[in-house]
């Protein structure tokens, strides 16, 4: 034991000498775990915000009944199963605005609700109780969604339909996002009355399906309690998407501590032969140097976990932004986070600096304390080393290629991009090798000659920043280029797509009529085109129905990916349908397919005529013709409208509207101005992954930093001879910093084709397989041009230190090592 | 104390039981030439308190021999036997236990640790052992004359200094054995014979066996014995 222990207080007093050193690999390590934990901690909050709103109505242990086809069913139902004895509690859920924020209404029946649910507990709150029945009710909303409202405690505000909500409460139980009221309040103020979204089954009453079928017939199906929930399943390739960005930046971080331990090993080599020279035993100095790397595990990863807290809560406002724009998940903007997140966060740094250090522990366990001079050791080992590079390399391809062949799922698009990734800067330093070889060749003057057959050696101690390097510049490359890409296929699509120049909804589907009426009579309106939506479930997933109908603006405008030569006549004239390309991917069906769609009252079978993209939205959606929709779906929301005006009317239309019938239009939105909130949503549903990537490329800079300064002691040893043999320390310090921008050109250049392969790669398996959608390939040579000057400021602000550092250097430093050769 | 020996004592300590026994030492290196043969056979004994020098030319497989001896390295054949262990069969476990307890070695590039003081090099190896013993440190800085260096690292040391640290590393843990690989290679004759002297001086004190290669034959003269290497074997002198 007290072996260990001074044995650990010898490797430790290393780091005493050199702080610098200790400082980057902790910052390396810190780093590392601060954006893996980061990253993890946006996700656990949005999956615990996910699992409180299921489990504020049902106590998450309950089943529910939903309707078959999903959307809404009549509460009918729900009194006949109380009468067959099914206990029951009616929710009906649905979205309203207030002022410009959305919240979830969430109507329950308090009475019924299972005991197993928070907001049941809080009945023994008599006061509230009451309220929540007598008079104008009582609605209540979590402390963190009042304050989003900017509600205080019994404000009532207005929906965008003009209805008012009872008096609101804060109850710390109540969802995330949620206003939660009487059953009879909800349907009243989502304009639904009669209607419910679900019955939560008390958990001790749970009917089978028979039962359930005897008395709801086919209308209803049974959820199970540990069904995931939509919400969660919708946002799986959301969350999949950020753990996968997050993975990498850790992995680029864990190159920063594999450098720096690996360099810190190579230091103190002599320490470690000296101590097995003075009798510690190879498993009391391999226990002595775990000892240590747990000691930085417990620093570094405890900074990188509070380091991740930080950027979670920095990232957290546009992630759950995304969330509310692409799914309507609402989750807490705050973090609330628990010991299990924390622990997690410190066993990965544990994992990586293990990882990082056992290279180290393997060569202590068989390092001799003897060191036997040869004259051909370093040129030996440098091609042992740049083989055993290679083979690692192939066998990464080879893994690439397998997790190609293996599929197209998400899984094998992101094995594929990380083998290929892990294949291209394994390979880096061969590259580099043979360039520095060529160049050698190719030299006539003594110090060019140097020059490359330094730089030979230089190698393997900057071999893994410069790998950290490649894989940032390459992600970089990967993600801006798919970024870039879809922005402007999105930007096209948005042009297309949005035709008309005013989009409008009403506040009832009564309004909507009056509404309709006026417009028939205004010269400056060319067009009404009413754009109902109902919902229907195909297979196990939710999809939107819309009516079209038959106008000019859908043939000229509406953008398809495959159309039948008739389309447009088909679609209103035959059972024909168009079909989103997320939805024919995930049905497997394309044009010319029949597809059954359940509707009110039947399974209506449709041949598809044309398949149509539709980016951003999780759920499949179908476009029927407009009357069809009214026969097939009596529940259809006839509230959403599209109207083509001149341009220069616009404005007029909109405030006519607006002054004429106020209180029946829930919300009215001219083109421009729903293109620029589109646009806003894109902007921050990839403003993470952007984060993400320009965080990896920052932290492999500094890997690049952190390896040079730690070589620049070493350097001195190779650079003393030529200086005493008459170069200048200015010329070598040029040379030393020509050589690092050299090495960070060629790993630019090596990124640009690896980062199309990753564009490719996310556009055409990662993509699809997350989103259903794939995107054109697009190349950005301005973008590549961008990241080549990225690569060279970030070799020469790495490198500007340890060069500084040598130009300046005393003579008196240069001539230790003549003095102290070892 | 005194810290020369009589004659007297020497006498006694040639007589005494061998504290070091080697026999038929061998050892090659294998280059892509082939092997190279560098001990061929060695053997000889060393007293507790007595002294050898082991002098040779360049190449002569001195420092080999040093190496073998205190459990630093393999033999690909012969016996050494240390107080009775035989070494040859020692576990690595056990010869790392050996060299930590009962071998000091003076090493020609000092290979003092480049992170800690040299009041922390001097107790390392001591501390290593469990066998600490500030009064004896305290006697060995002074006699040393490290008590004005003991704060400083050890690339802020000359090489006399350094190697006076050296010394002091391999002699605080009351080693069996001392080792000295050229002690004073790297310094000049007039610190290479201070430094000598001193390391005489505490080696009496210890009472421990001293073995030292060296090509200087009047630093050897200085030791009670020597031997020298020639072609692998031993050839007294």
């Amino acid at each position: 034991m007290k072996q260990t222990l001074w044995t650990l207080a010898a490797l430790l007093s290393h780091w005493r000498r050199r702080p610098g050193n200790l400082a980057t690999l902790v910052a390396g390590l810190a780093v590392a775990t601060a954006l893996w934990s980061g990253v993890q901690a946006l996700n656990a909050q949005a999956r615990m915000s996910y699992d409180a709103a299921t489990a504020a109505i049902s106590g998450g242990g309950a089943r529910t009944l939903v309707a078959a086809r999903g959307g809404l069913f009549d509460q009918d139902l729900f009194v006949k199963l109380r009468r067959a004895g099914v206990d029951v509690s009616p929710v009906l859920e649905g979205a309203a605005r207030i002022g410009d924020k959305t919240i979830r209404i969430i109507g329950v029946e308090p009475v019924s609700l299972p005991r197993a649910s928070p907001i049941a507990h809080k009945r023994k709150r008599a006061d509230v109780l009451e309220d929540f029945f007598s008079g104008e009710g009582r609605g209540f909303a979590a402390p963190q969604t009042m304050r989003r409202l900017g509600l205080a405690e019994g404000a009532q505000p207005q929906t965008e339909r003009g209805r008012r909500l009872p008096p609101l409460a804060a109850l710390a139980e109540a969802p995330p996002g949620a206003i939660v009221v009487d059953i009879g309040v909800a349907q009243r103020l989502l304009d639904r009355p009669g209607a419910l979204s679900r019955l939560v089954i008390a958990d001790d009453a749970a009917p089978d399906d028979e039962r359930v079928k005897r008395v709801a017939g086919e209308a209803l199906r049974l959820v199970a309690a540990d069904d995931e929930s939509e919400l969660a399943r919708l946002t799986d390739s959301f969350h999949l998407n950020l753990t996968a960005f997050g993975f990498l930046a850790f992995l680029v971080g864990l190159f920063i501590v594999h450098a720096a331990y690996g360099l810190a090993f190579e230091q103190r080599l002599p320490t470690l032969r000296t101590l097995r020279a003075l009798g510690v035993a190879p498993p009391n100095l391999v226990v002595a140097m775990a000892c240590e790397v747990a000691v930085l595990t417990l620093v570094a990863g405890g900074a990188g976990v509070i380091g991740g807290y930080a950027i979670a809560q920095a990232l957290l406002p546009d992630v759950a932004k995304s969330l509310e724009s692409l799914y309507g998940a609402q989750i807490s903007e705050s973090l609330s986070l628990d010991l299990r997140w924390f622990l997690s966060g410190l066993v990965m740094a544990g994992a990586g600096a293990v990882l990082a250090a056992a290279s180290g522990f393997a060569k202590a366990l068989r390092l001799p304390p003897l060191s036997v001079a040869r004259p051909i050791a370093w040129r030996a080992e440098h091609h042992r080393y740049l083989r055993r590079q290679a083979a690692l390399a192939f066998l990464a391809l080879v893994a690439a290629a397998c997790a190609y062949g293996s599929g197209e799922g998400l899984a094998s698009g992101f094995a594929m991009i990380g083998c290929s990734l892990l294949a291209a800067a394994l390979f880096l330093p061969v590259a580099l090798a043979g360039a520095l070889a060529l160049g050698e060749r190719l030299a006539r003057r003594p110090l060019a000659r140097w020059f490359f057959a330094d730089g030979r050696q230089e190698i393997s101690g900057l071999s893994l920043a410069l790998m950290a390097l490649l894989i940032a510049l390459a992600a970089n490359i990967g993600v801006g280029g798919m970024v870039e890409g879809f922005r402007q296929t999105f930007t096209r699509w948005l042009d297309a797509r949005l035709a008309a120049e005013i989009y409008f909804e009403a506040a009832t589907p009564a309004d909507a009529r009056d509404i309709e009426a006026w417009m028939r009579m205004q010269k400056d309106i060319s067009a009404i085109l009413p754009v109902w939506r109902a919902k229907t479930r195909i297979g196990e997933g939710p999809v939107e129905i819309v009516g079209m109908t038959p106008h000019e603006t859908y043939a000229a405008h509406f953008p398809l990916l495959e159309a039948a030569p008739d389309v447009w006549t088909a679609l209103h004239a035959e059972d024909a349908v168009l079909v989103s390309e997320q939805l024919a991917r995930r049905r497997g069906v394309g044009l010319g397919a029949v597809i059954g769609i359940p509707t009110s009252t039947q399974v209506w079978r449709a041949r598809i005529v044309g398949i149509f993209p539709d980016y951003g939205n999780p759920k499949g959606q179908l476009r029927i013709d407009h009357e069809r929709l009214k026969r097939y779906f009596d529940d259809a929301s006839g509230v959403h409208y599209g109207l083509r005006i001149a341009s220069d009317a616009t404005a007029r239309v909109i405030d006519n509207m607006q002054r004429r019938f106020d209180g029946k239009i829930a919300r009215i939105i001219d083109q421009s101005e729903l293109k620029g909130l589109s646009t806003d949503v894109f902007e921050r549903t990839f403003a993470v992954t952007t984060a993400l990537s320009t965080l990896t490329l920052v932290v492999s800079g500094v890997a690049l930093f952190a390896s040079l300064l730690t070589l620049s002691d070493m350097r001195q040893a190779r650079i003393a001879p030529v200086w005493a043999l008459g170069a200048t320390r200015r010329k070598l310090a040029g040379l030393e910093l020509m050589r690092v921008m050299a090495f960070a050109a060629v790993a630019a250049i090596c990124a640009t084709p690896l980062g199309l392969f990753m564009t490719w790669c996310l556009v055409a398996i990662v993509n699809v397989a997350a989103f259903g959608w794939r995107l054109p390939f697009h190349v950005f040579p301005s973008q590549w041009l961008v990241v080549f000057l990225i690569a060279l400021c970030a070799a020469f602000l790495a490198a500007l230190v340890p060069v500084a550092r040598l130009a300046r250097a005393a003579p008196t430093d240069l001539l230790k090592v003549f003095s102290n050769e070892r | 104390m005194s810290i020369h020996a009589t004659p007297e004592h020497l006498e006694a300590t040639w007589k005494a039981a061998p504290m070091l026994r080697v026999e038929g030492l061998c050892k090659s290196y294998s280059t892509p030439q082939g092997a190279i043969p560098v001990l061929r056979g060695v053997g000889f004994t060393l007293a507790a308190g007595a002294s050898l020098a082991l002098t040779g030319e360049s190449g002569s497989g001195k420092s080999t021999l040093l190496h073998l001896v205190g459990a630093l390295d393999d033999a690909d054949a012969g016996e050494i036997f240390l107080d009775d262990a035989r070494l040859t069969l020692l576990s690595e476990h056990a010869r790392a236990a050996v060299r930590r307890e009962k071998i000091g070695v003076v090493f020609q590039q000092f290979n003092l640790i480049p992170s800690l003081t040299v009041t922390e090099n001097l107790g390392f190896q001591a501390r290593l052992a469990g066998r600490y013993d500030s009064a004896w440190q305290d006697e060995l800085t002074h006699r040393l004359g490290l008590t004005e260096l003991s704060g400083r690292y050890p690339e802020e040391l000359s090489g006399g200094q350094q190697q006076r640290v050296a010394i002091g590393r391999a002699l605080a843990v009351r080693p069996k054995l001392l080792l000295a690989d050229e002690p004073t290679g790297n310094l000049d004759e007039a610190s290479g014979d201070k430094v000598m002297t001193l390391a005489l001086d505490l080696v009496a004190a210890t009472g421990c066996g001293f073995l030292m290669a060296t090509h200087s034959e009047r630093l050897a003269a200085r030791l009670q014995r020597r031997v020298r290497l020639e072609s692998g074997l031993l050839a007294p002198q």
